[in-house]
C-alpha cells in the first residue's frame, strides 16, 4: 500500500527533503542487503542525523500501521535490511558519530551508524580497541552489528558483540526513546541490554550505543598452516583447542576460496593447499611466544604442508585483508551464491566438511568454505548464476541438505549473522513452540503494533502474517551451541 | 525487460555482475562519505547500472544525477576485493547517458569548460586574461561585490587560481646527462603546461639526469581524459589516436607527471586497442625516477602526501612516490589520514558541482592541519589547484608542491 500524502509530508518536515529518499531509482538500490536474493525496495527511506527525529518517525508510523526496517551499511547476510513489505526505511548512515570516549572508564558511545573499524582506528593511538570483529568491520555498522549480536574471527577468545555492548538507547516500537544499561557494568534489575542486542530492529531502532574497549595485548602472532587434505586442517584445530589453548583466532579456508582472495588482494596465501588455517594467538609476549611454538608443531603433527609465522605488521595486515575480504572477493568465482551460517559441534568439523563435498557433488554446485574452526561456525558459499534457474534449484536443494546435516549433528541454524528473512523459517529447528511463542510476546512488549522489521527474525504465521508457524523443533535438548 | 542500454559502448554486463554487492567500497567512496546514501556510493551506482541492463529502470533525470555526482576516483576499485572495473563502467554508462539520456544539469558550463581545458592555446589566452583580471583590480572589485556568491561555479573557479605563472616554452629535445638508460618522451598536458610550468620542466631535468634523452612534441595535444570521464568517447577517441601520433614510435617511455593523464593514457588500449602498444609505453615520471639514481642532496622539510585518485587509484602507483621522498636526506615524511580520500578538484568536477567538492576539501584540509607538516606533495595538478585554494581560503600555511619539485630541489641541494 503506498505511504499517505501527509505521512509523506510529515516526514520531510522531520528529516527535511535531503535526508528523504522518494525517487523511484534511490529506493530501488535500498532493496537488498548482502543477500542479494531477497529484494525488497521500501516506498521512502529517511535518513536521520538525531534521536528525536527518529523517535517522530517512529510515531508517525506506528499511528498509520506502516512498517518500519532500520539499516545500516546494508553488509547483512540474512535479508535483514530489507523491506519486504515497503514501507518506511531508516538509513542511520548520518548517525555516524562518535559520541564520547571515556578511556578511563574503558568504554566509549557511539551513534549507530559509526562504521566498526572507525571506533577502533580512533582509540588505536591510546592502545585500545573495540574487540568484535565481523569480516565486514571496514564496513559495517556498530548498530547493524549490535542488531544482529555479530561475531567475527576474534570473537573466539574475545567473545560476540552483546558481551561488549554496556548500554543502549532504544527508540521502541511504541516511539518511546529508552535508556538500557549504562557505563556500570552490574546494574540492578533485568538485563533489558542483553535481550535488546541481537534483536534485529524488532524492538526498534538503536540510537546509540555504548560499548567497551579493550586494551591492545602485548604480543601478537599470527601463524600461517597450510595442509593437503582440508579433514587434517580440520583435526589440527581440534587438536589445539584440546591442547588449552583460546587462540585470539582460527580461522579455516579451503582451496577455492583462497583462489579468489589471491586473485583478490594478492593476500600471499599458498596457491597449492587443499585448506590453510589462520591462527593468531594474543596476550603476554612469553605466553604468546610458548603457545605459538605449540600451534605450530600441533599443525606439523597433523601433516601441514607449510607454518609460517607473518614476520611483521604489514605481513599480518595483508593475511587479515585477505581473510576478511574473502565473502567479498567471491564475485571472482560466481555472480551470485548463497551462503550458510551453520555452527557444529568443534570435533564434528572433519565429518561435516565431508558431507559438504558430498552434497555439493551431489547436487553439481560448487561450495566454497570459510570459516570460523574454533568456533565451528561454518560458512560455506554455495555459487550459482542467478540467470540459471535450474541451476539455482540444486543450489537450494544443497542449502537446505546442509542445514539439516548440520542439525543432525547437534549444531544450529546460524552462528553469527542472524536470522533477518532467510533463516526465521529455520527457527522452529531450534525452538519449541513455547520458546517461540515466548520470544513473540516479548517482541509485542517493545513493539505492540508489530511494525518493527516486520517478517524478519521470528517465522511467520501464515494466518495473521506475524508470529510463527508451530512445529516441533529437532533440536535435542542440550543440543552443543 | 530490455535492457536501458543501446548500441555501442553499452557497460560490460558481466563486469557489472562482478559485484556481490559486500559494500567494502562504501566507506572508501567520497560522495558516500559526504551523502552516506545508497545512490551515491559505487554499490548503488553499480546496482543503478545493472538495473538499467535488466531493464528495471530508465536513464532517466535522477539515474544520471547519481551518476553524474560519482567524482570518478576510482578509490573504489581499490577497495573492491571481486575487481570490478568501476572506472570503465561508469565511462561507458556516462557515454550511454550521452547518446540517450537526459541532458546534462551543467550544460553550458561542461561545454565551456571542455572548450577549454583541452586546448592549452585557448586555456593559455583565458589565463592571460585572468592575469588582466587579477591586476587590475577588478578581482578586488568583483570579491567586495559580491557577485560571485550568485554563481558559486565562478566562483569555485575564481578562487582556485592564485598566482598565474608564465609558461615559456620548453625545447623539444633535452639530451641525457652521463650515461644513456633511453629515450622518454613528456607529454605536457594541458593545466600543467599553463599552470605548473615549472613541474615540467623539473620533470625534463630529472629525466635527463636519471638518463633519458627526452623528446617534447611540440604539436601534442589533450590526452583526452576530461571528455572521456564525461562519457564524450568520440572526442576522446579522436584526441587519444593524435596524441600517441605525436611521439616517435621508438620510445621507450612516454612519461606523464599529471595523474589524471597517465591513468587515461594507459588505458587507451581498452577501447582503441591499436593503441595498445603505445599505452603500455606510458609511465609516470615518479615510476620512471623511483628506478633511477639521483644525486640528492639535504633538505630539512617536514613533508606529507596526498595520493592524487587518477595515481593510486587509477595506476596503482602508492609506494614509489614515499619511497622517493624519503631518499631526500633530511626530509621528514609524515602520513596523511585519509591520504586517498578525493580532494574533490577530480577534472572539473569543482566546477560543475562545488558544494560536494567543497565538503572534501574541507575534510582534506583539516587532515593536512593534523599533519602539522608545511609542505603538502601531489602529483597532480588538479590536485594541487585544489588544496593549495583551500588552504588559502582557510588561511592555512602550507605549500603545495609536486613531488618532482622536491626531487629538483634535492638535486640543486646536493651540486651546490
Amino acid at each position: 500500500m503506498p505511504l499517505s500524502r501527509t505521512l509523506l509530508a510529515d516526514l520531510e518536515r522531520i528529516v527535511g527533503a535531503g535526508g528523504l529518499v522518494r525517487s523511484y531509482e534511490g529506493r530501488l538500490v535500498y532493496e537488498s542487503d548482502m543477500h542479494t536474493f531477497y529484494k525488497g525496495a521500501p516506498d521512502v527511506v529517511a535518513l536521520p542525523t538525531r534521536t528525536d527525529q527518529v523517535v517522530a518517525i517512529v510515531r508517525l508510523c506506528r499511528a498509520e500501521r506502516v512498517p518500519i526496517v532500520p539499516r545500516g551499511s546494508g553488509t547483512g547476510l540474512i535479508g535483514g535490511a530489507m523491506a519486504p513489505q515497503g514501507g518506511v526505511m531508516i538509513g542511520l548512515n548520518r548517525m555516524d558519530k562518535i559520541l564520547e570516549i571515556d578511556l578511563p572508564n574503558r568504554c566509549a558511545t557511539v551513534q549507530p551508524g559509526l562504521i566498526n573499524l572507525f571506533l577502533t582506528q580512533a582509540v588505536a593511538n591510546s592502545g585500545y580497541f573495540f574487540a568484535p570483529d565481523p569480516s565486514s568491520q571496514m564496513v559495517s555498522s556498530i548498530g547493524g552489528n549490535v542488531s544482529t549480536n555479530a561475531g567475527g574471527p576474534h570473537c573466539l577468545k574475545y567473545g560476540i558483540t552483546t558481551n561488549h555492548v554496556l548500554g543502549l538507547e532504544l527508540v521502541t516500537g511504541t516511539g518511546e526513546a529508552v535508556r538500557l544499561g549504562g557505563k556500570v557494568v552490574d546494574r540492578p534489575g533485568y538485563d533489558l541490554t542483553g535481550i535488546a542486542v541481537g534483536s534485529e530492529g524488532t524492538f526498534g531502532i538503536v540510537t546509540a550505543v555504548t560499548v567497551r574497549l579493550l586494551h591492545a595485548p602485548e604480543a601478537v602472532r599470527t601463524i600461517l598452516a597450510s595442509f593437503v587434505a582440508i579433514e587434517d586442517a580440520s583435526e589440527a584445530v581440534s587438536a589445539i583447542i584440546a591442547a588449552g589453548m583460546i587462540p585470539a583466532a582460527l580461522e579455516m579456508l579451503d582451496e577455492m576460496m583462497i583462489r579468489a582472495i589471491n586473485e583478490g588482494s594478492n593476500a600471499g596465501y599458498p596457491k597449492d593447499a587443499a585448506a590453510v588455517l589462520l591462527i593468531e594467538l594474543d596476550g603476554p609476549l612469553a605466553e604468546v611466544m610458548a603457545q605459538s611454538e605449540r600451534a605450530a608443531q600441533i599443525c606439523w603433527e597433523r601433516g601441514a604442508l607449510e607454518v609460517r609465522v607473518a614476520r611483521d605488521d604489514a605481513e599480518r595486515a595483508l593475511l587479515w585483508k585477505g581473510r576478511k575480504e574473502a565473502a567479498g572477493a567471491v564475485g571472482r568465482l560466481a555472480p551470485t551464491y548463497l551462503l550458510q551460517d551453520a555452527v557444529v559441534p568443534r570435533s564434528k568439523l572433519p565429518t561435516i566438511m565431508r558431507e559438504l563435498i558430498a552434497i555439493g557433488a551431489r547436487h553439481r554446485v560448487r561450495i566454497a568454505n570459510v570459516f570460523h574452526a574454533g568456533d565451528g561456525n561454518l560458512h560455506p558459499l554455495i555459487l550459482y548464476d542467478d540467470r540459471d534457474p535450474e541451476e539455482l534449484e540444486r543450489a537450494k536443494a544443497a542449502n537446505e541438505e546442509l542445514l539439516n546435516a548440520c542439525i543432525a549433528m547437534g549444531g544450529t541454524v546460524t552462528g553469527e549473522h542472524g536470522v533477518g528473512l532467510d533463516k526465521a523459517k529455520n527457527l522452529p529447528l531450534q525452538y519449541a513452540d513455547a520458546d517461540l511463542n515466548f520470544m513473540y510476546r516479548l517482541r509485542r512488549a517493545f513493539d505492540p503494533e508489530t511494525i518493527m522489521n516486520p517478517g524478519k527474525l521470528l517465522p511467520s504465521h501464515p494466518a495473521c502474517g506475524e508470529g510463527f508457524r508451530p512445529a516441533r523443533p529437532r533440536v535435542p535438548d542440550g543440543a552443543w551451541i | 525487460m530490455t535492457s536501458a542500454f543501446r548500441g555501442p559502448d553499452a557497460p560490460d554486463v558481466e563486469e557489472i555482475r562482478k559485484c556481490v554487492h559486500c559494500g567494502i567500497c562504501l566507506p572508501t567512496c567520497p560522495t558516500y562519505r559526504v551523502l552516506g546514501e545508497e545512490m551515491d556510493s559505487p554499490r548503488g551506482r553499480i546496482y543503478l547500472m545493472r538495473a538499467a541492463a535488466e531493464g528495471r529502470v530508465e536513464l532517466s533525470e535522477t539515474f544520471r544525477r547519481h551518476l553524474d555526482l560519482c567524482l570518478g576516483c576510482r578509490a573504489c576499485e581499490t577497495a573492491c576485493p571481486s575487481g570490478v572495473r568501476f572506472g570503465s563502467l561508469l565511462e561507458a554508462t556516462r557515454a550511454q547517458l550521452r547518446r540517450h539520456g537526459p541532458p546534462p544539469k551543467h550544460r553550458l558550463l561542461e561545454a565551456f569548460a571542455f572548450s577549454l581545458f583541452p586546448e592549452p592555446a585557448r586555456l593559455g589566452a583565458a589565463l592571460a586574461a585572468f592575469r588582466l583580471y587579477r591586476a587590475s583590480g577588478l578581482r578586488a572589485l568583483v570579491r567586495a561585490i559580491g557577485v560571485l556568491r550568485l554563481a558559486p561555479t565562478l566562483a569555485a573557479m575564481d578562487a582556485l587560481l592564485d598566482e598565474v605563472p608564465r609558461a615559456g616554452p620548453l625545447p623539444e629535445l633535452v639530451p641525457a646527462r652521463g650515461r644513456v638508460r633511453g629515450r622518454a618522451g613528456l607529454l605536457t598536458g594541458c593545466v600543467q603546461r599553463q599552470l605548473y610550468p615549472q613541474v615540467n620542466r623539473d620533470t625534463a631535468r630529472l629525466l635527463a639526469i636519471a638518463g633519458y634523452e627526452v623528446v617534447i612534441p611540440t604539436g601534442q595535444g589533450c590526452c583526452g581524459a576530461l571528455e572521456l570521464h564525461a562519457g564524450l568517447v568520440d572526442a576522446y577517441s579522436a584526441r587519444a589516436r593524435t596524441l600517441a601520433a605525436s611521439f616517435p614510435s621508438d620510445l621507450d617511455f612516454v612519461v606523464t607527471n599529471a595523474a589524471g593523464c597517465g591513468s587515461a593514457m594507459k588505458e587507451y588500449g581498452n577501447r582503441l586497442p591499436e593503441l595498445a602498444p603505445f599505452a603500455g609505453r606510458v609511465r609516470d615520471v615518479i615510476e620512471v625516477l623511483a628506478g633511477a639514481e639521483l644525486p640528492l642532496g639535504r633538505l630539512d622539510l617536514t613533508v606529507t602526501y596526498h595520493d592524487a585518485c587518477h595515481l593510486a587509484h587509477g595506476q596503482r602507483v602508492r609506494q614509489e612516490p614515499r619511497e622517493l621522498l624519503r631518499r631526500i636526506p633530511g626530509l621528514k615524511l609524515v602520513e596523511l589520514g585519509d591520504s586517498d580520500l578525493c580532494c574533490g578538484s577530480a577534472g572539473v568536477y569543482n566546477l560543475l558541482e562545488p558544494g560536494i567538492a567543497d565538503e572534501l576539501l574541507e575534510l582534506k584540509i583539516a587532515r593536512i592541519a593534523e599533519t602539522g607538516a608545511r609542505l603538502v606533495a601531489a602529483a597532480n595538478p588538479g590536485c594541487l589547484l585544489q588544496i593549495a585554494s583551500g588552504c588559502r581560503q582557510r588561511g592555512l600555511d602550507v605549500t603545495l608542491v609536486h613531488p618532482v619539485e622536491l626531487l629538483a630541489r634535492a638535486v640543486d641541494a646536493h651540486t651546490s
